[in-house]
C-alpha cells in the first residue's frame, strides 16, 4: 500500500526540510523570548504610556491571521520604496528573513501577553516580604519575582512554542522548501497522501512530542515544590489552542 | 446581518453544480494574464477561457468553469473537482504519468526577463551565482534544475509571482513565459526598465512540450472528443481569429500548423 | 483609489465569513460529540476521541486542511464509485469548512468537556433527588450551566478560527485573501491589499471580543448576584 520507494528517494529532502524547520523555530523562538521579555514589563507597568504601546502592538498582531502578517512582510514591503532603497533591503530581499522576521514578531506578542499575565498575578505579599527582609530592588526582580513569574507562565508558553512550531509550516507559503513545502512537491508529483502530506504529519508530530517533552521537564524542575495534584487541575479557558483575549 | 449571513452560507452550500450527462467541468487558473485573468467584477477572461468556450461549443455541452490555484490543479482534476484543465499547462513526460494530455494547442518559447543592462547573454556561466526566479514544479524550472547548477533558484507558487518577485527585487534574473512576461509585466508600467534577454529559448523536445489540455488517464472518450473539436477550430479559422485578439505572432504548434497547410 | 478592487476584496469577505460561521456550527458539532465520547463509560468512544484531539492538536493547520482536502476527495470518491454511486462533487466550501470544523472540533471538545465537568456533581444529583427526569437535569441544569463555563473558551476558539479563514485560499477557495492576491497580481500593490485584508480581520476580531465579552457578562449575571448579595 505504501510506495517505499517513493519515501526513501524523498528522506533526503525531508531531512533538509527538518532542519529548515528548526532552524526558523529556534531563531525565531529565542529572538520572540528575548522581545518579549522586556516588553512584558512595560505591558504589566502601570504607567499607562508603557503598558499602552506593547497592548497595541500585540493587540493587532494576535487579532489579525499570521498568513496575513506573512504576507504583508514578504509581499507587500518591496512594494515600498522606503524599504527598497534602506539599507535592509538585503535583509527583506531574502524569503528566509521574511520568515523569521513575520514568526518573531507573531511569537513576541503572544509570549508578552503570557509573561504579562504571569507578571500581573505575582502575590504582592511574595514581593513585600522580600522586601521587608532587606532585599534590594535587583535582588527582588532576579530571585523573587522572575522566577515566580516563569514558573507560572512555562505551562502556557510551551504551549505557545508547539504552536510556533506549527506555525512554521506557513513559510511553505513564500518559497521556503522547510517539512511541509517537501509534502506538498511529494503530492504534486506522485499525487499520493500517504508519502507526501503523511510523511510531514510525522515529522510534526515527532517535533510534537518531543516539545511537549522537553516542556514536561522543564516544568518538572521549576514546579517541583507544587503539589502534582494541583497541575492536574484543568480549567476550561487553559485548554483552548491560544489566549487572545487573556 | 445575522439574515445575510444566513442566506449567503445558503446559497454558498447549495451551489454544488448539478451533474447533467451533457456537462463538462473545465478547471481554469485566472493568474496567468493573457491566457486566462480575473477583472476586478470577477469575471474570467483570456485565451485559455476563450479556447475552452470554444471547445464546449463544438463538443455541444455545456461548461462550467472552475476556478483553481495552479498548485491544486492536478489533484483536483484526479479528486473529480473538474473534468479537464484548460490552464496553459505543458505537456511533459512527468505530468503524462498522472495525466492524459490532448494534442497541443499552443506553444510559445520561454524567455529570461532582467533589469535593462544587467544582462547580456543567459550561459549558465553567465548565471553562475545569480537568483533566477522561475515558476515552481514547472518545465521551466526542471530545465533550470538541470543546466545552471551553480545559480540560485527561487521558485514561486504563481507565474505572475515570478515577475512580482523580479520587480521587488528578490531575484536578479527571471525565467518565464516569452508571452505572459511580455503581457503581464514588460507592457506595463511596472515592467519598465525591464528587458527580455538574450534569443527566445523552445523547451520542446520529442514528445513534450506543447500546451495541452489534461484530463483524467484513460478518460479516452472525452480525450477524443476535444481533439476533434480542436481540430475543427483550427480547421475552420475560428482559433486564428482568437488567436489574433490576444497574440501579433503565430502561436499554434508547429506540427498542428504544417497539418493545415 | 485601489483600482477598482475593493468590491471584490469586500465580496470576498462575506466568503470568509461564512467559512468561519459554518465552520464554527460544524466545530460544535464535533466538539460536542467529541466531549460526550471522552466523558463515556466506553473506553473504545474514549480512546477514539483522544487520538481525534491528540492528533489534531499536534499538527499545522495548514497540513491538516490539505490532507483532508486532497485525501478527503480521493476516499470519498474512491467510496462513491466501489458502491457505483458515480461522482459526489465537493465544492471547495464545503471542503474547506468540513476541514476546519474537523481541525476545531478537537479544540472545541477540550472545551466542552471542561466546561461539562466544571459542573458542580452535587448539582446534578440535587436536581436528580427532587425528582426532575434526565431530559429536565440536561435541559434545566446542565446545558445552561454548559454554555456559561464553555463561553470563555469558546470565543477564544472563534477568535483562533476566523484567523484560520486566511488559509482556506490555499486549498482553493475564492475568499478575501484569494481576491487579495488576485488583485496585488493585477495591480502590483500587494502591500495596499493585504493590509486592507488586515485590516478587516482587525476589526471582525474586535467586534467579536466586544459581542461576546458583553454575553460573557450577561450569562454571568447571576454568578455576580451570588458574590453581591
Amino acid at each position: 500500500m505504501i510506495n517505499w520507494s517513493i519515501i526513501i528517494e524523498m528522506l533526503p529532502a525531508f531531512w533538509r526540510g527538518l532542519q529548515i524547520t528548526l532552524i526558523l523555530l529556534c531563531t525565531a523562538g529565542l529572538a520572540g523570548l528575548a522581545l518579549a521579555v522586556p516588553l512584558s514589563l512595560a505591558r504589566a507597568s502601570s504607567h499607562p504610556l508603557l503598558s499602552w504601546p506593547v497592548f497595541i502592538f500585540t493587540y493587532i498582531l494576535r487579532g489579525t491571521p499570521l498568513l496575513v502578517q506573512l504576507f504583508i512582510i514578504y509581499y507587500g514591503l518591496p512594494q515600498l520604496d522606503i524599504v527598497r532603497q534602506s539599507a535592509f533591503w538585503p535583509f527583506f530581499r531574502d524569503p528566509f528573513f521574511c520568515a523569521w522576521l513575520a514568526f518573531t514578531l507573531n511569537t513576541t506578542a503572544y509570549t508578552t501577553e503570557i509573561f504579562a499575565g504571569a507578571i500581573r498575578n505575582t502575590p504582592a505579599g511574595e514581593v513585600e516580604a522580600a522586601r521587608a527582609m532587606g532585599l534590594s530592588r535587583t535582588q527582588v526582580l532576579r530571585d523573587i519575582f522572575w522566577p515566580g513569574a516563569w514558573r507560572r507562565a512555562l505551562p502556557q508558553y510551551g504551549n505557545e512554542v508547539v504552536q510556533l512550531m506549527h506555525a512554521t509550516a506557513l513559510a511553505s507559503t513564500i518559497t521556503i522548501v522547510e517539512i511541509l513545502r517537501v509534502g506538498r512537491d511529494v503530492y504534486y508529483n506522485h499525487l499520493v497522501i500517504t508519502e507526501s502530506f503523511g510523511m510531514a504529519a510525522v515529522f510534526f508530530l515527532a517535533l510534537t512530542v518531543v516539545l511537549t517533552l522537553i516542556f514536561r521537564i522543564l516544568e518538572k524542575l521549576f514546579l517541583r515544590h507544587l503539589d502534582p495534584r494541583d497541575s492536574a487541575n484543568v480549567s476550561p479557558s487553559e485548554t483552548t489552542k491560544v489566549t487572545v483575549n487573556a | 446581518m445575522r439574515n445575510t449571513i444566513t442566506s449567503l452560507v445558503l446559497t454558498t452550500v447549495l451551489a454544488v453544480p448539478a451533474l447533467a450527462s451533457d456537462q463538462i467541468r473545465i478547471g481554469v487558473e485566472g493568474n496567468y494574464p493573457p491566457f486566462s485573468q480575473v477583472a476586478p467584477d470577477g469575471a474570467l477572461s483570456g485565451f485559455d477561457i476563450d479556447i475552452a468556450d470554444a471547445l464546449c461549443d463544438r463538443m455541444q455541452v455545456e461548461c462550467t468553469l472552475v476556478q483553481q490555484e495552479w498548485e491544486g490543479m492536478i489533484p483536483a482534476l484526479s479528486a473529480n473537482r473538474f473534468d479537464m484543465i484548460v490552464a496553459s499547462m505543458t505537456i511533459t513526460d512527468a505530468r503524462r504519468e498522472r495525466v492524459d494530455f490532448s494534442d497541443p494547442y499552443y506553444d510559445v518559447p520561454s524567455r529570461f526577463i532582467a533589469a535593462e543592462g544587467d544582462f547580456t547573454s543567459y550561459s549558465p556561466e553567465d548565471l553562475a551565482g545569480q537568483t533566477i526566479i522561475v515558476l515552481r514544479n514547472s518545465p521551466r524550472a526542471d530545465f533550470l534544475e538541470e543546466n545552471y547548477p551553480d545559480s540560485r533558484i527561487l521558485a514561486v507558487d504563481r507565474e505572475p509571482a515570478v515577475y512580482l518577485e523580479l520587480a521587488a527585487g528578490r531575484g536578479d534574473i527571471a525565467f518565464g513565459s516569452s508571452v505572459v512576461s511580455a503581457e503581464a509585466f514588460l507592457n506595463t508600467p511596472q515592467g519598465e526598465g525591464f528587458v527580455q534577454v538574450g534569443d527566445p529559448i523552445s523547451l520542446t523536445r520529442a514528445g513534450e512540450g506543447g500546451v495541452g489540455i489534461a484530463m483524467r488517464k484513460n478518460d479516452d472518450a472525452l480525450r477524443e472528443r476535444v481533439n476533434a473539436a480542436l481540430a475543427e477550430i483550427m480547421a475552420d479559422g475560428t482559433y486564428d481569429e482568437m488567436a489574433s485578439q490576444y497574440f501579433e505572432f503565430d502561436i499554434m504548434p508547429e506540427a498542428a500548423r504544417d497539418a493545415l497547410n | 483609489m485601489f483600482h477598482g478592487y475593493l468590491p471584490m476584496i469586500l465580496d470576498g469577505l462575506r466568503v470568509t465569513l461564512s467559512v468561519a460561521v459554518v465552520s464554527l456550527a460544524v466545530a460544535s458539532v464535533f466538539g460536542m460529540m467529541g466531549a460526550v465520547a471522552k466523558l463515556s463509560a466506553s473506553p473504545v468512544l474514549r480512546a477514539v476521541a483522544g487520538t481525534y484531539t491528540t492528533v489534531i492538536r499536534a499538527l499545522p493547520d495548514l497540513l491538516l486542511m490539505l490532507v483532508i482536502f486532497y485525501g478527503g476527495q480521493i476516499l470519498l470518491n474512491t467510496i462513491t464509485q466501489a458502491q457505483g454511486w458515480g461522482y459526489v462533487d465537493v465544492n471547495a466550501f464545503m471542503a474547506g469548512t468540513i476541514t476546519l470544523g474537523f481541525v476545531f472540533g478537537a479544540y472545541l471538545t477540550e472545551t466542552f468537556r471542561g466546561a461539562i465537568l466544571a459542573i458542580p456533581r452535587g448539582q446534578i444529583e440535587a436536581a436528580q433527588s427532587i425528582g426532575l427526569s434526565r431530559g429536565q437535569v440536561l435541559r434545566n441544569v446542565t446545558i445552561p450551566q454548559m454554555v456559561r463555563h464553555a463561553l470563555p473558551g469558546f470565543t477564544n476558539n472563534w477568535l483562533v478560527l476566523l484567523k484560520a479563514t486566511a488559509l482556506v485560499s490555499i486549498i482553493g477557495l475564492d475568499d478575501m485573501m484569494h481576491r487579495a492576491s488576485l488583485a496585488s497580481a493585477a495591480t502590483r500593490e500587494p502591500f495596499t491589499f493585504y493590509m486592507i485584508v488586515g485590516a478587516i480581520y482587525l476589526a471582525i476580531t474586535t467586534v467579536s471580543i466586544l459581542g461576546l465579552g458583553a454575553l460573557n457578562w450577561r450569562m454571568s449575571r447571576s454568578l455576580r448576584r451570588e458574590a453581591v448579595g
